[in-house]
């Protein structure tokens, strides 16, 4: 067993973890953060990404003992005094999601993608959630969905940048 | 977040966001593998590596000794509890079927069965012993090919005495539906004859099965992963033979399901049976691996078609003999699947005769059963394909050719040559649409151009008009179909005294949305704010009757059973409501949520009368204190979407790569409830029929082994593989049902594989190939390309892959004859 201390959603945890442990069977059983949820054992699905200090991780291929001393966020942790996310909103209001099994991977892995490109294209978005897989929505609404983040989102250099885009969520 | 706003006139019919998404979106989800009980024990299964064998020997003690391991089960261990897998629908008198133990217990039938199960403290420890059981297996003759299983040689289950389990046909002459087929094709002027391939597939969900037995208590409670938890608890209790009463079956959040998670699985009733055994809560939770290896698949049909016709077009008969890969056993409906194909074939057309005949035939791989779309998609993708090969083999428009013989709007209510009555549909207003939205003609003129120039990258158009028949279903033609079930669907109304109204449906939604749409229903049918609605489901002690969620069924029967339910809600309570306003029942009318004395501004809202009900101080002598209703709706017929979906592919003669430039669709689905799942139903259908035309492929190599075993093998589309979609719909209300509504579900899978296909070689057609297997990888494409330039000569009909040969890169090639097809001049007079 190893010792790892890491906070999780803004709070700190302390246990023991046998050294195997992936970050993601950590975060459900251990902190019960059932948010997360594991989709495949290849690292192809992405249903488990979180973020580890800020940047999107699929949690299956992290050990616990990797994320000592880090920050996690998980899905459970993106709304803050019950104002949702906007990435979380804009997949509400553009219908971004169906069974929602991917849901929390996707929405992780969509706001990482934007925090590297802020104004991206469609194309930059599809190509950005590559290695996230959904099997209901046939990636449509969620691209739709990302798109209109990124627009309700002025950036810094160019906070027009979304005015031409239909599905914003004002 | 929320804000408050004016309800809309009607709901039916607006695009209100989803109720279901807030939990989904936050992580307050209820997954199956979330839930933990005390005491709990995990499980984990030891499955064979081999595809078939005698079991000669299972060494369980290293296992047991292993830290954590509380007991280990074979299937001799559980054999008088674990009963047979049941096959609800025996499509013969004397179809064949072998036993089907959840754990094998002394053959192993395909790679991947499930031989011994490790129950441990922690899923670690139940994963860790599973290396630790040692089984001998003396091998068997492994039976892969399913055309040479279906002509005899090595058996898959020797017991049976052949590979055939039943043949089941069809003949529209002997069903007095239409002529004789054999005539038709003797006295043909042009017949086209092909052999199409539907690889095997797998659903995918995005959940892995789950499954969380507590036997503690005087029930036995299970919760799964499933779509159909009503089918289940009664199977569960008739194949572990407990009484129904005994079992309480809840289906919480479930992450998809495609047909997947329409099965009783041998995990469920090995999970249920060692629960019981240990007198303990007990969970299993498949992998990815085990999900592909074991989920049951779906598809895996040879097709040999043969269609007559005229000279100018008009066709004269159709012949489809079909080959079905069963797999090594009959799940639940496995042996129906071809045949919800059967009354497909003939599709949107008024073809004068028809005859299917359909082989089914077992072999050593996993079992197939439902997978969206269910053998429509299979018969849908034969004549949609057939079409273009008789359109370019009389060099006329694939669209002409598809107009000539299609069902004119004005025909309908249309008795199809298949049997079946076709309620509404307008196939002209949709194609023409789709056309419109396309830009069909200045596409066509592109390729003309691009052939012209002899451009590496030439550009194929693919046409699909389809329709199909769901909302399963008539339980009466289900019954005629020898299906052990009905068709039928419950839902109950609860009309609360705080003026909330609780709907309680026998649907099971994992994704669908019915929380939404049936809360629009009830809304709009009581008059109520869509927000006082809840919807209630997936659990056999909330929702005591239901036959649950797949063939596009809950809208059109569930959502059906809503109306009725509503419709009664409103009958006890009017009488009520006369009694409160001192009036005559007779001289009242209810509209948005209340009942009006005819001609006066007196009236009494449906609220009121929950209210009254529930204090029960001042209701008509003799009446029942409630106005709560349930109802079951049997639907009078199937319902029948239809489409025309037109794809533009790019292909690149040298590298055989395709690239999906334009995929345009207009879906005529009757009325609309919410616009909104429509589209996404839509979206998430098309990727999954694309990627069986593209992309997915389960693969066995020669020793009877998956090689597509992980999401690295199988593939799955990605958001980077699949472009932007252009929808739109006409509406052709269904006659059938007071919603007029026609299912969406499966709509686009159904649809949009023999596009893309049709659209693949449509792009070199003209370089002398009229077909290319499934799926259209880069490699096939090329193979096609480099066989057509090198004129070898590969006669179609023996072509037919041998998929143990050379599992993901056969192309099947014509030998070049009619290579010029239609590059868009021609038309029929």
């Amino acid at each position: 067993m190893a010792r790892i201390s890491i906070e999780v959603d803004g709070v700190g945890y302390s246990d023991d973890v046998e050294p195997r442990t992936l970050l993601v069977h950590y975060l459900r059983e251990q902190v019960g953060k059932t948010g997360t949820v594991v989709g495949c054992d290849t690292s192809n699905c992405g249903a488990c990404t979180v973020h580890l200090d800020g940047a999107s991780v699929k949690s299956c291929t992290v050990l616990a003992v990797q994320a000592d001393g880090h920050e996690v966020t998980t899905i459970e942790g993106l709304a803050t005094g019950g104002e949702l996310h906007p990435m979380q909103q804009a997949f509400h209001e553009n219908h971004a999601l169906q069974c929602g099994y991917c849901t929390p991977g996707m929405i992780m892995q969509s706001i990482d993608l934007l925090h590297d490109n802020p104004d991206p294209t469609e194309q930059e978005v599809r190509d950005g959630l590559e290695g996230n897989l959904c099997r209901c929505t046939g990636y449509q609404n969620i691209v739709k969905a990302v798109l209109a983040a990124a627009a309700a989102t002025p950036t810094h250099s160019d906070a027009a940048a979304g005015t031409g885009r239909s599905g914003g969520t004002a | 977040m929320t804000v408050t706003e004016d309800r809309p006139t009607t709901e039916v019919g607006s695009s209100r966001l989803r109720k279901e998404d807030q939990r989904l979106i936050t992580g307050r989800t209820r997954w199956t593998d979330n839930i933990t009980l005390p005491g709990m024990l995990h499980l984990a299964m030891v499955r064979s590596p081999v595809a078939h064998a005698k079991i000669t020997s299972i060494d369980v003690d290293a296992a047991k000794a292993s830290p954590g391991v509380v007991a280990v089960f074979t299937g001799a261990d559980i054999n008088d509890e674990q009963g047979s897998l049941p096959c609800a629908w025996p499509i013969t008198e004397d179809q064949l079927a072998p036993p089907h133990p959840s754990i094998a217990v002394e053959t192993v039938n395909f790679a991947g069965e499930i031989v011994a199960c490790i129950v441990a403290r922690t899923a670690v420890a139940a994963k860790d012993a599973v290396e630790l059981v040692d089984v001998e297996y003396d091998d068997l003759p492994v039976v892969l090919d399913m055309a040479a299983a279906a002509e005899g040689g090595d058996l898959t289950h020797p017991d049976l005495g052949t590979n055939v389990s039943a043949t089941w046909v069809f003949d529209s002459a002997e069903a007095e539906t239409g002529g004789n087929v054999e005539q038709a094709i003797s006295e043909a002027e042009v017949l086209i004859e092909r052999t199409f391939r539907q690889q095997r597939l797998i659903p995918a969900f995005m959940e892995p099965r789950s499954v969380v037995c507590d036997p503690t208590g005087e029930q036995t409670t299970v919760w799964s992963a499933t779509q159909i938890p009503h089918i289940l608890r009664l199977m569960l209790a008739l194949t572990c033979e407990i009484s129904e009463s005994k079992l309480r079956v809840i289906a919480p959040d479930v992450g998809g399901g495609f047909g997947g998670k329409l099965q009783v699985t041998p995990e469920e009733v090995v999970t249920l049976v060692v629960s019981r055994r240990l007198a303990r809560p007990c969970k299993y939770t498949e992998t990815r691996s085990e999900s592909l290896l074991a989920g049951h698949h779906g598809r895996d049909q040879i097709q040999k078609l043969t269609l007559a016709a005229k000279q100018d077009g008009t066709v004269t008969g159709l012949k489809v003999e079909l080959l079905a890969d069963m797999g090594a056993y009959l799940g639940l409906v496995t042996s129906g699947i071809p045949i919800l194909g059967a009354f497909m074939y003939n599709s949107i057309y008024k073809f004068p005769s028809y005859r299917f005949v359909c082989k089914n035939v077992f072999t050593n791989k996993n079992w197939t059963d439902a997978y969206r779309g269910a053998g429509r998609p299979e018969a849908t993708f034969a004549i949609e394909r057939l079409m273009d090969e008789l359109a370019a083999e009389i060099g006329v428009d694939p669209i002409d050719i598809r107009e000539k013989n299609w069902i004119k709007h004005e025909e309908f209510p249309f008795s199809t040559v298949a049997g079946l009555e076709y309620d509404s549909g307008n196939y002209e207003a949709a194609t023409a649409k789709a056309k419109e939205l396309f830009g069909y003609d200045a596409l066509r003129a592109e390729q003309r151009q691009r052939r012209d120039a002899g451009d590496q990258v030439q550009l194929g158009i693919g046409i699909s008009t389809f329709t199909e028949m769901c909302g399963l279903a008539p339980s009466r033609v289900l019954g005629a179909l020898s299906y052990a079930a009905g068709g039928w669907e419950h839902a109950s109304i609860r009309m609360l005294p705080s003026g909330k109204v609780e709907v309680i449906t026998g649907s099971s939604g994992h994704g669908q949305g019915h929380e939404t749409a049936w809360s629009q229903i009830a809304a709009d049918r009581l008059g109520m704010p869509f927000d006082d609605i809840e919807i209630l489901h997936g659990d056999t002690q909330v929702s005591p009757r239901g036959l649950d969620t797949y063939g596009s069924r809950s809208l059109t029967v569930g959502g059906m059973a809503v109306v009725a339910a509503a419709d009664k809600v409103i009958e006890k309570a009017k009488p009520i409501a006369a009694h409160l306003l001192e009036a005559d029942a007779d001289d009242l009318e209810f509209s948005a949520g209340r009942f009006n004395v005819k001609g006066t501004d007196s009236s009494v809202g449906l609220t009121d009368v929950s209210l009254a009900v529930f204090a029960a101080h001042n209701l008509p002598d003799g009446i029942e204190p409630s106005i709560d209703a349930e109802a079951t709706f049997d639907p009078a017929n199937f319902s029948f979407p239809h489409g025309t979906h037109l794809c533009a592919v790019e292909v690149d003669t040298e590298t055989g790569e395709t690239k999906i430039r334009d995929y345009t669709c207009v879906d005529d689905i009757g009325k609309v409830v919410n616009p909104l799942i429509v589209e996404g139903q839509v979206h998430g259908g098309l990727v999954q029929g694309i990627a069986q035309a593209l992309f997915e492929e389960a693969v066995y190599d020669d020793a009877g082994t998956l090689v597509t075993g992980s999401f690295v093998d199988y593939l799955v589309p990605s958001a980077a593989d699949i472009p932007h979609f252009t929808t739109g719909r006409t509406e052709s209300p269904s006659t059938t049902n007071a919603l007029g509504v026609k299912g969406v579900g499966e709509a686009g899978t159904i649809a949009s594989t023999p596009a893309v296909v049709n659209a693949v070689v449509d792009a070199v057609r003209h370089l002398g190939i009229d077909d290319i297997e499934m799926p259209c990888s880069p490699h096939r494409v090329w193979t096609a390309l480099q066989t057509a330039s090198s004129g070898a000569d590969t006669p179609r009909d023996k072509t037919m892959v041998d998929d143990n040969a050379d599992p993901s890169h056969n192309a099947q090639v014509s030998d070049g004859s009619g290579a010029e097809g239609f590059t868009g001049q021609g038309g029929l007079g």
